[in-house]
Protein backbone atom coordinates (compact mmCIF):
# COMPACT_ATOMS: atom_id res chain seq x y z
CA UNK A 1 0.00 0.00 0.00
CA UNK A 2 2.97 2.33 1.03
CA UNK A 3 4.46 1.23 -1.85
CA UNK A 4 1.94 2.00 -4.21
CA UNK A 5 1.65 5.39 -2.75
CA UNK A 6 5.20 5.85 -3.42
CA UNK A 7 5.30 5.01 -6.94
CA UNK A 8 2.08 6.38 -7.66
CA UNK A 9 3.41 9.71 -5.95
CA UNK A 10 7.15 9.12 -8.50
CA UNK A 11 4.90 8.96 -11.52
CA UNK A 12 2.97 11.99 -10.61
CA UNK A 13 6.44 13.60 -9.78
CA UNK A 14 7.47 12.31 -13.40
CA UNK A 15 4.44 13.41 -15.39
CA UNK A 16 3.73 16.73 -13.80
CA UNK A 17 6.37 18.46 -15.31
CA UNK A 18 6.07 17.13 -18.43
CA UNK A 19 1.78 17.83 -18.80
CA UNK A 20 2.34 21.74 -17.66
CA UNK A 21 4.90 22.47 -20.43
CA UNK A 22 1.89 21.36 -22.62
CA UNK A 23 -1.04 23.11 -24.11
CA UNK A 24 -4.32 21.98 -23.74
CA UNK A 25 -5.78 22.59 -27.23
CA UNK A 26 -9.79 21.55 -28.07
CA UNK A 27 -11.14 23.05 -31.59
CA UNK A 28 -14.70 24.35 -32.20
CA UNK A 29 -16.51 24.11 -35.15
CA UNK A 30 -14.41 23.63 -38.22
CA UNK A 31 -16.34 24.29 -40.97
CA UNK A 32 -15.63 25.33 -44.41
CA UNK A 33 -18.13 26.67 -46.94
CA UNK A 34 -19.59 25.53 -49.86
CA UNK A 35 -17.89 26.36 -52.87
CA UNK A 36 -18.94 27.00 -56.60
CA UNK A 37 -18.80 23.83 -59.12
CA UNK A 38 -15.35 25.24 -60.34
CA UNK A 39 -14.14 26.94 -57.81
CA UNK A 40 -10.17 26.44 -57.48
CA UNK A 41 -9.71 27.17 -53.81
CA UNK A 42 -12.13 27.46 -50.17
CA UNK A 43 -11.71 28.39 -46.76
CA UNK A 44 -11.31 26.40 -43.51
CA UNK A 45 -12.72 28.25 -40.20
CA UNK A 46 -12.53 27.21 -36.58
CA UNK A 47 -12.19 28.08 -33.36
CA UNK A 48 -9.49 27.07 -31.32
CA UNK A 49 -8.92 27.36 -27.29
CA UNK A 50 -5.52 26.79 -25.04
CA UNK A 51 -6.83 25.45 -21.50
CA UNK A 52 -2.67 24.96 -20.38
CA UNK A 53 -0.24 27.27 -18.99
CA UNK A 54 1.69 27.20 -22.15
CA UNK A 55 1.57 30.05 -25.31
CA UNK A 56 1.26 27.14 -28.29
CA UNK A 57 0.91 28.11 -32.11
CA UNK A 58 -0.65 26.18 -34.82
CA UNK A 59 1.97 26.10 -37.50
CA UNK A 60 0.04 24.53 -40.25
CA UNK A 61 -2.58 22.18 -41.48
CA UNK A 62 -2.60 18.99 -43.65
CA UNK A 63 -5.17 17.95 -45.58
CA UNK A 64 -5.19 16.10 -48.91
CA UNK A 65 -4.87 19.10 -51.28
CA UNK A 66 -2.31 19.97 -53.88
CA UNK A 67 -1.70 23.01 -51.14
CA UNK A 68 -2.81 24.12 -47.53
CA UNK A 69 -1.62 26.97 -46.15
CA UNK A 70 -2.46 28.98 -43.17
CA UNK A 71 -3.41 32.66 -44.04
CA UNK A 72 -4.82 35.75 -42.91
CA UNK A 73 -6.77 38.97 -44.93
CA UNK A 74 -5.59 42.36 -44.06
CA UNK A 75 -7.32 45.43 -45.12
CA UNK A 76 -5.50 49.15 -45.72
CA UNK A 77 -7.66 52.07 -47.17
CA UNK A 78 -10.61 49.37 -48.72
CA UNK A 79 -7.81 47.39 -50.20
CA UNK A 80 -7.77 43.47 -49.11
CA UNK A 81 -4.89 41.72 -49.20
CA UNK A 82 -4.83 37.96 -48.25
CA UNK A 83 -1.63 36.35 -47.18
CA UNK A 84 0.28 33.36 -46.14
CA UNK A 85 1.27 33.46 -42.91
CA UNK A 86 4.20 31.27 -40.47
CA UNK A 87 1.79 30.84 -37.83
CA UNK A 88 -1.54 31.16 -35.70
CA UNK A 89 -0.52 31.98 -32.16
CA UNK A 90 -3.07 30.31 -29.53
CA UNK A 91 -2.50 31.77 -26.03
CA UNK A 92 -2.20 29.97 -22.85
CA UNK A 93 -6.20 30.51 -21.18
CA UNK A 94 -6.87 32.21 -24.61
CA UNK A 95 -8.98 31.55 -27.73
CA UNK A 96 -7.98 32.25 -31.65
CA UNK A 97 -10.97 32.28 -33.97
CA UNK A 98 -10.38 31.12 -37.75
CA UNK A 99 -13.32 33.74 -38.96
CA UNK A 100 -14.43 34.73 -42.64
CA UNK A 101 -12.62 38.10 -42.58
CA UNK A 102 -9.16 37.41 -40.87
CA UNK A 103 -7.83 33.80 -40.19
CA UNK A 104 -8.71 31.46 -42.41
CA UNK A 105 -7.11 27.14 -43.48
CA UNK A 106 -6.67 28.06 -47.47
CA UNK A 107 -7.40 24.55 -49.24
CA UNK A 108 -5.63 24.87 -52.99
CA UNK A 109 -6.16 23.23 -56.27
CA UNK A 110 -9.81 22.03 -55.42
CA UNK A 111 -9.96 21.84 -59.61
CA UNK A 112 -12.80 19.41 -59.98
CA UNK A 113 -13.81 18.40 -56.67
CA UNK A 114 -15.82 21.37 -54.77
CA UNK A 115 -17.02 21.26 -51.46
CA UNK A 116 -20.45 20.42 -50.80
CA UNK A 117 -22.56 20.78 -48.27
CA UNK A 118 -22.53 17.53 -45.84
CA UNK A 119 -19.25 16.95 -47.25
CA UNK A 120 -16.38 16.30 -44.53
CA UNK A 121 -12.79 17.38 -45.16
CA UNK A 122 -10.04 15.27 -42.79
CA UNK A 123 -7.48 17.65 -41.65
CA UNK A 124 -4.37 17.69 -39.41
CA UNK A 125 -3.42 20.90 -37.35
CA UNK A 126 -0.17 21.00 -36.10
CA UNK A 127 0.81 22.74 -33.07
CA UNK A 128 3.61 23.93 -31.88
CA UNK A 129 3.69 22.08 -28.48
CA UNK A 130 0.76 20.12 -28.47
CA UNK A 131 2.06 18.41 -32.10
CA UNK A 132 -0.86 16.89 -34.28
CA UNK A 133 -4.63 17.43 -33.53
CA UNK A 134 -6.95 15.60 -36.09
CA UNK A 135 -10.02 17.70 -36.89
CA UNK A 136 -13.05 17.40 -39.58
CA UNK A 137 -14.30 20.18 -41.33
CA UNK A 138 -18.00 20.35 -41.87
CA UNK A 139 -18.92 21.71 -44.98
CA UNK A 140 -21.82 23.95 -44.71
CA UNK A 141 -23.90 26.47 -46.50
CA UNK A 142 -23.37 30.21 -46.52
CA UNK A 143 -25.05 31.84 -43.42
CA UNK A 144 -26.25 35.48 -45.76
CA UNK A 145 -28.76 32.87 -47.87
CA UNK A 146 -31.95 34.79 -48.60
CA UNK A 147 -34.75 32.24 -48.42
CA UNK A 148 -36.44 32.31 -52.12
CA UNK B 1 -9.36 68.33 -21.66
CA UNK B 2 -8.74 64.81 -22.63
CA UNK B 3 -11.69 64.32 -23.82
CA UNK B 4 -11.51 66.99 -26.21
CA UNK B 5 -7.82 65.86 -26.78
CA UNK B 6 -9.11 62.54 -28.26
CA UNK B 7 -12.09 64.24 -29.98
CA UNK B 8 -9.03 66.34 -32.05
CA UNK B 9 -6.93 63.63 -32.81
CA UNK B 10 -10.04 60.92 -33.90
CA UNK B 11 -10.93 64.03 -35.93
CA UNK B 12 -8.06 64.23 -37.38
CA UNK B 13 -7.37 60.40 -38.26
CA UNK B 14 -11.03 60.18 -39.95
CA UNK B 15 -10.36 63.27 -41.84
CA UNK B 16 -6.74 62.17 -42.91
CA UNK B 17 -8.21 58.66 -43.70
CA UNK B 18 -10.90 60.13 -45.92
CA UNK B 19 -8.74 62.66 -47.80
CA UNK B 20 -6.06 59.46 -48.46
CA UNK B 21 -8.94 57.00 -49.30
CA UNK B 22 -10.65 59.05 -52.00
CA UNK B 23 -8.72 62.45 -52.38
CA UNK B 24 -12.03 64.58 -52.65
CA UNK B 25 -12.46 64.85 -49.61
CA UNK B 26 -13.21 68.56 -49.60
CA UNK B 27 -15.98 67.78 -51.73
CA UNK B 28 -17.44 65.31 -49.04
CA UNK B 29 -21.15 66.39 -47.95
CA UNK B 30 -23.67 64.06 -46.14
CA UNK B 31 -26.49 63.73 -48.92
CA UNK B 32 -30.44 62.73 -48.54
CA UNK B 33 -29.57 59.31 -48.76
CA UNK B 34 -27.27 59.49 -45.77
CA UNK B 35 -24.19 58.56 -47.65
CA UNK B 36 -21.02 60.29 -48.19
CA UNK B 37 -20.86 61.67 -51.52
CA UNK B 38 -17.89 62.02 -53.54
CA UNK B 39 -17.13 63.91 -56.96
CA UNK B 40 -19.25 61.03 -59.17
CA UNK B 41 -17.61 61.91 -62.68
CA UNK B 42 -14.50 60.21 -61.70
CA UNK B 43 -15.58 56.95 -61.19
CA UNK B 44 -17.56 54.61 -63.84
CA UNK B 45 -16.98 55.29 -67.46
CA UNK B 46 -17.06 52.67 -70.47
CA UNK B 47 -15.60 49.30 -70.80
CA UNK B 48 -15.50 46.12 -72.63
CA UNK B 49 -15.54 42.87 -70.80
CA UNK B 50 -16.65 39.34 -71.42
CA UNK B 51 -19.74 37.65 -70.32
CA UNK B 52 -20.21 34.46 -68.44
CA UNK B 53 -21.31 32.74 -71.93
CA UNK B 54 -18.22 34.04 -73.41
CA UNK B 55 -19.68 37.21 -75.29
CA UNK B 56 -17.93 40.68 -75.21
CA UNK B 57 -20.36 42.99 -73.28
CA UNK B 58 -20.13 46.76 -72.78
CA UNK B 59 -21.00 48.74 -69.15
CA UNK B 60 -24.56 49.92 -71.60
CA UNK B 61 -25.23 45.72 -72.15
CA UNK B 62 -24.58 45.50 -68.21
CA UNK B 63 -25.79 48.35 -66.51
CA UNK B 64 -29.09 48.53 -67.68
CA UNK B 65 -30.61 49.10 -64.37
CA UNK B 66 -29.41 50.09 -60.90
CA UNK B 67 -26.62 48.11 -60.25
CA UNK B 68 -23.99 47.24 -57.61
CA UNK B 69 -20.77 46.42 -59.39
CA UNK B 70 -17.97 44.99 -56.96
CA UNK B 71 -14.15 43.73 -58.44
CA UNK B 72 -12.74 40.43 -56.87
CA UNK B 73 -11.31 37.87 -57.53
CA UNK B 74 -13.13 34.17 -57.13
CA UNK B 75 -9.90 32.16 -56.01
CA UNK B 76 -10.30 34.81 -52.74
CA UNK B 77 -12.77 31.71 -50.83
CA UNK B 78 -13.19 34.26 -47.41
CA UNK B 79 -13.48 38.05 -48.07
CA UNK B 80 -15.03 38.09 -52.19
CA UNK B 81 -18.20 35.67 -51.33
CA UNK B 82 -18.30 37.06 -47.96
CA UNK B 83 -19.05 40.73 -49.91
CA UNK B 84 -20.95 39.29 -52.83
CA UNK B 85 -23.55 37.38 -50.34
CA UNK B 86 -24.25 40.71 -48.98
CA UNK B 87 -24.62 42.51 -52.47
CA UNK B 88 -27.00 39.37 -53.09
CA UNK B 89 -28.44 39.47 -49.91
CA UNK B 90 -29.07 43.41 -50.72
CA UNK B 91 -29.92 42.99 -53.76
CA UNK B 92 -32.84 40.12 -52.35
CA UNK B 93 -34.32 42.99 -49.71
CA UNK B 94 -34.79 45.41 -52.36
CA UNK B 95 -36.27 42.94 -54.99
CA UNK B 96 -38.59 41.96 -51.69
CA UNK B 97 -39.73 45.68 -51.79
CA UNK B 98 -40.62 45.43 -55.60
CA UNK B 99 -37.14 47.25 -56.75
CA UNK B 100 -35.76 46.22 -59.66
CA UNK B 101 -31.50 45.93 -58.77
CA UNK B 102 -28.82 44.56 -60.25
CA UNK B 103 -25.36 43.04 -58.72
CA UNK B 104 -21.91 42.53 -61.12
CA UNK B 105 -18.96 40.86 -60.20
CA UNK B 106 -16.08 42.15 -62.10
CA UNK B 107 -12.75 39.53 -62.11
CA UNK B 108 -9.74 40.92 -61.56
CA UNK B 109 -7.61 37.88 -61.63
CA UNK B 110 -8.58 37.31 -65.95
CA UNK B 111 -5.46 34.48 -66.02
CA UNK B 112 -7.63 31.95 -63.98
CA UNK B 113 -11.32 33.33 -63.83
CA UNK B 114 -13.07 31.93 -67.15
CA UNK B 115 -16.62 33.25 -68.00
CA UNK B 116 -17.40 29.48 -66.61
CA UNK B 117 -15.37 30.29 -63.33
CA UNK B 118 -17.13 33.96 -63.13
CA UNK B 119 -20.59 32.02 -63.85
CA UNK B 120 -20.52 29.70 -61.36
CA UNK B 121 -18.99 31.62 -58.95
CA UNK B 122 -22.20 34.25 -59.22
CA UNK B 123 -24.49 32.27 -59.66
CA UNK B 124 -24.18 30.79 -56.12
CA UNK B 125 -25.00 33.96 -54.70
CA UNK B 126 -27.34 35.61 -56.62
CA UNK B 127 -29.42 33.79 -59.71
CA UNK B 128 -29.21 37.10 -61.38
CA UNK B 129 -25.53 38.60 -60.46
CA UNK B 130 -23.53 38.83 -63.85
CA UNK B 131 -20.03 37.87 -63.61
CA UNK B 132 -17.20 39.65 -65.92
CA UNK B 133 -14.09 38.77 -66.71
CA UNK B 134 -11.60 39.21 -70.04
CA UNK B 135 -8.21 40.20 -71.28
CA UNK B 136 -5.97 41.55 -68.94
CA UNK B 137 -6.14 44.80 -70.82
CA UNK B 138 -10.07 44.43 -70.63
CA UNK B 139 -10.06 43.84 -67.13
CA UNK B 140 -7.39 46.71 -66.10
CA UNK B 141 -9.31 49.54 -68.34
CA UNK B 142 -12.90 48.50 -66.46
CA UNK B 143 -11.03 49.02 -63.13
CA UNK B 144 -9.27 52.20 -63.84
CA UNK B 145 -12.83 53.79 -64.82
CA UNK B 146 -13.82 52.48 -61.34
CA UNK B 147 -11.10 53.75 -59.63
CA UNK B 148 -10.51 50.64 -58.57
CA UNK B 149 -7.09 48.56 -57.57
CA UNK B 150 -5.81 45.61 -57.99
CA UNK B 151 -2.09 43.57 -58.07
CA UNK B 152 -1.42 40.22 -58.68
CA UNK B 153 1.39 38.83 -55.98
CA UNK B 154 4.77 37.69 -57.52
CA UNK B 155 6.00 34.25 -56.12
CA UNK B 156 3.55 31.73 -57.37
CA UNK B 157 2.69 30.63 -60.22
CA UNK B 158 -0.74 28.52 -60.09
CA UNK B 159 -1.51 29.35 -56.62
CA UNK B 160 -0.97 33.44 -56.35
CA UNK B 161 -3.38 35.58 -54.53
CA UNK B 162 -4.59 39.08 -55.63
CA UNK B 163 -4.67 42.44 -53.89
CA UNK B 164 -8.17 44.49 -54.64
CA UNK B 165 -10.58 46.92 -53.47
CA UNK B 166 -13.66 45.87 -51.66
CA UNK B 167 -15.92 48.76 -52.45
CA UNK B 168 -19.02 48.04 -54.03
CA UNK B 169 -20.43 50.80 -56.18
CA UNK B 170 -24.24 51.98 -56.92
CA UNK B 171 -24.55 52.41 -60.91
CA UNK B 172 -27.58 54.28 -62.19
CA UNK B 173 -27.89 53.49 -66.30
CA UNK B 174 -28.37 56.79 -66.92
CA UNK B 175 -26.62 58.97 -64.52
CA UNK B 176 -23.46 56.87 -63.62
CA UNK B 177 -21.88 56.65 -60.36
CA UNK B 178 -24.29 57.54 -57.32
CA UNK B 179 -22.04 56.33 -54.23
CA UNK B 180 -20.27 53.57 -52.89
CA UNK B 181 -20.27 51.11 -49.71
CA UNK B 182 -17.42 49.59 -47.46
CA UNK B 183 -16.88 46.43 -46.39
CA UNK B 184 -18.75 47.02 -43.32
CA UNK B 185 -21.86 48.11 -44.68
CA UNK B 186 -24.27 45.44 -44.13
CA UNK B 187 -27.24 44.45 -46.29
CA UNK B 188 -30.09 46.03 -44.51
CA UNK B 189 -28.10 49.59 -45.20
CA UNK B 190 -27.01 49.16 -48.80
CA UNK B 191 -31.17 48.03 -49.39
CA UNK B 192 -31.77 51.01 -47.15
CA UNK B 193 -29.33 53.92 -49.60
CA UNK B 194 -29.98 51.75 -52.82
CA UNK B 195 -33.69 52.38 -52.42
CA UNK B 196 -33.58 56.04 -51.44
CA UNK B 197 -31.13 56.56 -54.82
CA UNK B 198 -34.06 54.82 -56.70
CA UNK B 199 -36.60 56.83 -55.21
CA UNK B 200 -35.07 60.38 -55.94
CA UNK B 201 -34.05 59.34 -59.64
CA UNK B 202 -36.81 61.03 -61.99
CU1 LIG C 1 -6.55 32.64 -48.29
Amino acid sequence: MKLNTLIASAFLILVAPAAWAESNITVMHPTAFETAPTAMAGGGFMHISNDGDTDDTLLSVEADFPRVELHTTEFTDGVAKMMHVEGVPVPAGGMVALEPGGYHVMFMGLQGDPFEVGETIPATLIFEHAGEVDITFEVVERTMEHNH
Amino acid sequence: MKAVIIGTTTLIAAAGLGLYTWNVSQNAKQTPCGDTAVASSAIGGPFELVSETGETVTDTDVITKPTLVYFGYTFCPDVCPLDSARNAQAAYLLEDEGYDIGTVFISVDPDRDTPQVVGDFTENFHENMIGLTGSAEQVSVASKAYRTYYRKQDGDDEYYLVDHSTQTYLMMPDTGFATFFKRDHTPEQIAEITACFMDTEV
